[in-house]
């Protein structure tokens, strides 16, 4: 392993030439510029053979990955925020034809107001759209997940477009020690993308995406949702495999679980925030964290094994959804627990909203104030005006 | 941990001198974080930066709030916004300021001229990479060695040259 002090963005371009698309096509947008600038550049001085299409919006970015990938091209694509709520669209025609489209999502709030600041509303409100939703902790990660992402959104098993998502500038903005993996090791992990079912031969005409009447179109989507449910256990073999490759491993591929052991009382989080609450497990000593690193597909099993002896469990999620009072993790997570004999306190935080900060004390007192709290209750952590 | 804040004013080059120092820190066997206040900076508008040194890997993405180390890259900053704000009793202060500024802190001062030094060599106020070596007169932190590679692998060499130069002289010029 060679460390070396690295930009998030530039360790997300990084990877993606690793990986070898032979498509880009993106937009730029705050804080995402810097990936498709570096791929750019990379382009621009050969050490990227990848056909960039230049296009002029997000949606004709993911329309350009998508037809790519119909055509049999390894596609890449990053956005975030507006950018991505604009190619909402397409993202179900992605995954409905089974494209595995490899997307970065720069996580940024959503307007209004207008806000450049990171929380995870932008992919968390594309979560029923049939992608894999993939969430880093740090710029080795990002590296990590874009290697894997591509490997296990190309297996045939699963053959379903990925988000990997890392924070805007919590990763995206900050420089620190990561490991880039050597290019014949990631050839040897990753070969080239053969496609089965989905290529450009004008000898061989196909339909891709073609008009359903109900009955196919209902077992389609059935398809769609077993390929997520069960891209689970490709995701947790892919993990393994990158750690025979090249010795890491973030917790089994879709969970992480830090300093639980013995505990009572569990930390929930997905990203960056995760290491802020690793310092204050260490700091306070008497809660662990899951860091949740595959949201979509939502591994239920193994979230609830790992919870089911806790008596208190909070959420701190970076994410609101409008109107149920909480975030997406904090239902989805205590519907998990509901078939416990003995269910855990289930409290929530919403918090780290467009960019607030939350610091290793604000989560040291957000678990304090939770012994007073009853399951159920949501509260949102805020910096005072 | 060691923590660093660094304030300038857009377009002098604060973030910069936060990454130096964090690859410099690497480089002398470290771990270290550096990152822009996420801010929409404008040029002439206060800016800041961070940059953490630790013996293990930083895991902690909070802005730094009780820094050991201030870097003021400008003097006017000085009661226009809370230079000293949470910095640690036993810490320090490096500003670029031709004479010892007069600090309400129990922190040590350290100034240099760092935009003579750079006005002479550069031609420019450019001292984001000057302070850097009174930083290193000061606290000892990280190499001075460390640094000038940094600078070597960042810079075209006749610009790496210059630079090293003016980390030299503010090395040399910096006091108490």
């Amino acid at each position: 392993m060679v460390l070396a002090v690295i930009e998030g963005s530039r360790a997300a371009a990084e990877a993606v030439r690793l990986c070898k698309p032979d498509v880009i096509a993106a937009y730029p947008i705050t804080p995402q510029t810097h990936i498709v600038q570096e791929l750019a550049n990379m382009n621009a001085d050969g050490t990227l053979k990848s056909k960039h299409i230049e296009v002029e919006s997000e949606f004709s970015a993911i329309s350009a990955a998508t037809g790519a990938s119909a055509a049999g091209s390894r596609s890449y694509t990053a956005t975030c925020s507006q950018g991505l709520a604009l190619m909402h669209e397409v993202l179900f025609a992605t995954a409905g034809m089974r494209l595995p489209v490899v997307m970065t999502v720069v996580n940024r709030a959503l307007s209004a107001p207008i806000n450049i600041w990171n929380d995870h509303q932008d992919s968390i409100s594309q979560r029923d759209a049939g992608w894999i939703q993939l969430y880093a902790e740090t710029n080795q990660e990002i590296i990590d997940l874009t290697i894997q992402a591509f490997k296990i959104a190309e297996d045939r098993k699963v053959l379903l477009p990925i988000m990997v998502c890392m924070d805007g500038f919590f990763l995206s903005h900050t420089i620190e020690p990561a490991d880039m993996p050597e290019q014949k090791k990631v050839d040897k992990f990753l070969p080239k993308y053969r496609p089965d079912h989905a290529y450009l031969d004008p000898k061989r005409p196909m339909t891709q995406g073609p008009f359903a009447f109900p009955k196919p179109y209902a077992h389609m989507r059935k398809d769609l949702s077993d390929a997520i449910d069960n891209s689970k256990d490709i995701i947790q073999k892919v993990s393994k495999d990158f750690k025979k490759s090249f010795g890491r491993q973030a917790g089994d591929g879709l969970i992480e679980l830090y300093n639980l052991k013995g505990k009572k009382t569990a930390v929930i989080t997905m990203g960056s925030l995760g290491g802020t609450v690793k310092d204050a497990s260490d700091k306070k000593g008497d809660f662990g964290l899951l860091r949740i690193i595959s949201f979509r597909p939502f591994p239920k099993k193994d979230i609830v094994a790992a919870l089911k002896d806790m008596d208190e469990i909070i959420v701190l999620e970076k994410n609101i959804s409008l109107g149920a009072s909480n975030g997406a993790v904090f239902d989805e997570l205590r519907s998990a627990l509901y078939g416990l004999k003995q269910r855990p306190k289930v409290i929530g935080y919403v918090c780290g909203i467009g960019g607030t900060e939350v610091t290793v004390d604000d989560i040291i007192k957000a678990v304090e104030m939770s012994k007073k709290k009853k399951d159920g209750d949501v509260s949102w952590m805020m910096e005072k005006e | 941990m060691k923590e660093i804040r660094v304030h300038g004013r857009g377009g002098m080059g604060a973030v910069t001198s936060a990454q130096l120092l964090a690859i410099a820190a690497f480089k002398d066997g470290n771990m270290s974080q550096a990152f822009p206040f996420f801010g929409v900076a404008r040029r002439g508008s206060p800016v800041e930066a961070y940059c953490r040194i630790d013996k293990d890997f930083i895991r902690v993405r909070q802005q730094v709030y009780k820094p050991d180390y201030v870097l003021i890259l400008d003097k006017t900053l000085i009661g226009a916004i809370d230079v000293l704000k949470g910095i640690k009793k036993e810490g320090t202060v490096i500003i670029n300021s031709a004479e010892k500024p007069k600090l309400k802190t129990k922190a040590k001062v350290y100034h240099v001229d760092a935009s003579k030094i750079a006005i002479d060599i550069f031609g420019r106020n450019l001292v984001n990479t000057p302070i850097l070596g009174a930083f290193i007169k000061a606290t000892g932190e990280v190499s001075l060695d460390s640094l000038n590679k940094t600078i070597m692998e960042k810079f075209p060499k006749e610009i790496a040259d210059k630079n090293i130069e003016a980390i030299r002289q503010a090395y040399e010029q910096c006091s108490e």
